[in-house]
């Protein structure tokens, strides 16, 4: 992997991800129309036939997942990108996918549920990206970006991580994140994509014995030995960590947001910290394999507050990760409602004030 | 199994190099394995053991992979035809091959089907259709004939409520993507002959980079149909046939 800084633009969320599967070296991208992300399909469509890849609008999303695993099969760089019910829809194929260990990428530019719920932002989608969503016990790792950089960068990371891990990465934003435009920094990737798949890849027998690619483990004890080795996998994924913090030295109330609700709290924080509060902001960008052990490290001096787009998903994996040393608080901003920084300031300082008392 | 000729023996009908020569699972009088066979023996004659990849299904031949040695994925149910697509589109330089029963296909991969002929992908789905779900225990199939008892029709299929079987190859053939589109029949030599025929032309279609082919094997699936093996081959011959003519519907083939 070498870089170079490449051109600078302003690009929407969507496109920088398009942008970022294309530095990436996307080969095959397959979708079905959805808002609030189909600016992706219409990117890709133009762009990377342009560079000889391939790019199917589906008929479905349960075809387009499909697709997707058949390209992943052949050891290729591939992408699918919806919003949440298109997701649902591709749950079947995400854990087979899992369960075949093939590398993906997944992107969900989520709106509001349940059912056809709205095209506003959302974070409802949490725990139907970090619980698999799919049937099974697997799990994908799950990356939360924040700015149209970062959707960038972390596109990139998406296929890096899929392809060490053999496993399907889902990339989780949300409208506010896609519909907004804001200077992107490219840079020049050289993917090394050449042997990533050498070994495992279909491609025909020639020279070898023929290989096979499935999820299905009918023999004795053959299914539990495949989980147990999953379950490893998923194990190892906790070197892949990785979070944001702010103002986090000396902080006695520590704000645990992600996503593009992670971006307004961080503005809620550094509005209260100019005016004295120690406030603090732990971000997480990736959502599985989840920062628990940093989160832990700070309930041990912080009041904990988990701000959501949501009535209270990621909430229970802080306070999963808090446990027997200290609770969250939780404020919710229901999908359908477009949170701002000021919002936050109020349940922040009712938290501080808490903790004040205390003392 | 295919052991060594001993020294008064000569091979008179060897396993092709693309079968791996494991004994098939299916029940007795199944067609599945002479269709198999047929697989294995054409991808032999074109030389396509190296450059195949094949996308299994769910129903009985989920173990093609076992019985035919190449390259494979497994698809979920019904979606076999989306998986190819994606190899093809991989691999373009590479032949592409599904298998999927008639419930795979007809009922959950209905939508699937249609699409990838309809795009013309130039892969090839073979298509065993025994008008029952075969491994989940016989139940009702989109091309369980009106009036076959199944286990989810125990009164017998009826129009009224479930509708007429679907005759996949017919539909298939009048897409503007498709090159080849066959039903075929196993239940004779003379059959077996014609289906191998018909099975090369739409190998030919794809090498040949023409568009989607299609073949259906119409097959016996005498555990399901509650008939011993050789009522049930004549059941295909004599009954199946009347529903789904065995025929030609669609051939531009070079």
């Amino acid at each position: 992997m070498s870089s170079k800084p490449g051109p600078i633009s302003l690009t929407k969320g969507n496109e920088a991800i398009a942008k970022g599967a294309l530095a990436a070296g996307l080969h095959c991208y397959f979708a079905y129309p959805i808002t609030p992300q189909s600016d992706i399909p219409e990117y890709l469509s133009k762009h990377l036939v342009e560079r000889g890849g391939e790019f199917i609008q589906a008929e479905s999303e349960i075809a387009s997942v499909n697709m997707l695993l058949g390209a992943a099969a052949c050891g290729k760089r591939a992408m699918t990108s919806s919003s949440s019910p298109g997701i649902a829809l591709k749950q079947e194929g995400i854990s087979y996918m899992a369960g075949s260990e093939l590398p993906a990428v997944i992107v969900n530019i989520s709106r509001g549920g349940p059912g056809l719920g709205s095209i506003d932002p959302s974070q409802g989608d949490y725990y139907q990206a970090t619980r698999g969503g799919g049937h099974g016990d697997y799990r994908t790792l799950v990356l939360a970006p924040s700015t149209c950089q970062e959707a960038y960068d972390l596109t990139i990371r998406a296929f890096e991580l899929a392809f060490y891990h053999r496993n399907p990465v889902v990339i989780l934003g949300d409208a506010i994140l896609g519909q907004m435009k804001e200077p992107l920094k490219e840079w020049e990737y050289q993917p090394n994509t050449e042997r990533e798949a050498a070994d495992w890849a279909l491609s025909g027998a020639k020279d070898r014995p023929s290989r096979l690619i499935k999820s299905l483990y009918l023999a004795d004890e053959a299914l539990a030995g495949h989980n147990e080795r999953l379950q490893a996998k998923h194990e190892r994924m906790r070197q892949d960590l990785d979070w944001e913090e702010y103002a986090t030295e000396d902080s006695e109330v520590l704000v645990v947001a992600f996503g593009s609700v992670g971006r307004i709290a961080k503005s809620s924080v550094r509005k209260l910290r100019s005016q004295g509060y120690r406030v603090g902001l732990l971000r997480p960008i990736t959502l599985f394999p989840f920062p628990e052990e940093r989160i832990r490290e700070l309930a041990w001096s912080n009041r904990l507050i988990t701000i959501e787009n949501n009535t209270g998903q990621m909430v229970d994996d802080v306070r999963l990760a808090a446990r027997n040393v200290a609770d969250s608080a939780f404020f919710g901003v229901s999908p359908g409602r477009l949170p701002s920084p000021e919002d936050f300031l109020q349940p922040i300082l009712e938290v501080w004030e808490q903790e004040e008392a205390r003392k | 199994m295919s052991g060594q000729p001993q020294a008064d023996e000569r091979v008179a009908f060897a396993l092709p190099r693309t079968m791996t020569g494991a004994s098939l699972h299916f029940c007795p009088g199944c067609h599945h394995g002479i269709i198999h066979r047929l697989v294995g023996e054409c991808l032999e004659k074109n030389n396509l053991g190296e450059s195949t990849i094949c996308v299994g299904s769910v129903g009985c031949s989920v173990f093609i992979y076992n019985y035919i040695d190449v390259d494979a994925v497994e698809a979920p149910h019904g979606r076999a035809p989306a998986v190819a697509t994606g190899v093809k589109r991989a691999r373009p330089d590479r032949f592409v091959f599904g298998y999927q029963g008639d419930g795979d296909l007809a009922a959950i991969g209905f939508s699937e089907i249609m699409h990838c002929a309809n795009r013309g992908e130039n892969v090839t789905i073979v298509f065993v259709n025994n008008t029952v779900f075969g491994m989940t225990g016989g139940q009702m199939a989109p091309t369980t004939l009106v009036g076959q008892r199944t286990t989810t029709s125990p009164g017998g299929r009826n129009m009224n409520t479930d509708g007429a079987p679907l005759n996949m190859s017919e539909l298939i053939a009048s897409l503007e993507g498709t090159a080849f589109s066959a039903r075929v029949a196993v239940n004779s030599i003379k059959n077996i002959k014609q289906g191998k025929k018909a099975l090369q032309k739409a190998y030919r279609a794809q090498s040949g980079e023409q568009g989607f082919s299609f073949i259906e094997f119409l097959s016996a699936c005498p555990t399901n149909w509650k008939m011993d093996p050789l009522q049930a081959n004549e059941h295909v011959g004599q009954t199946l046939v009347q529903r789904f003519p065995l025929g030609v519907f669609k051939d531009i083939v070079e």
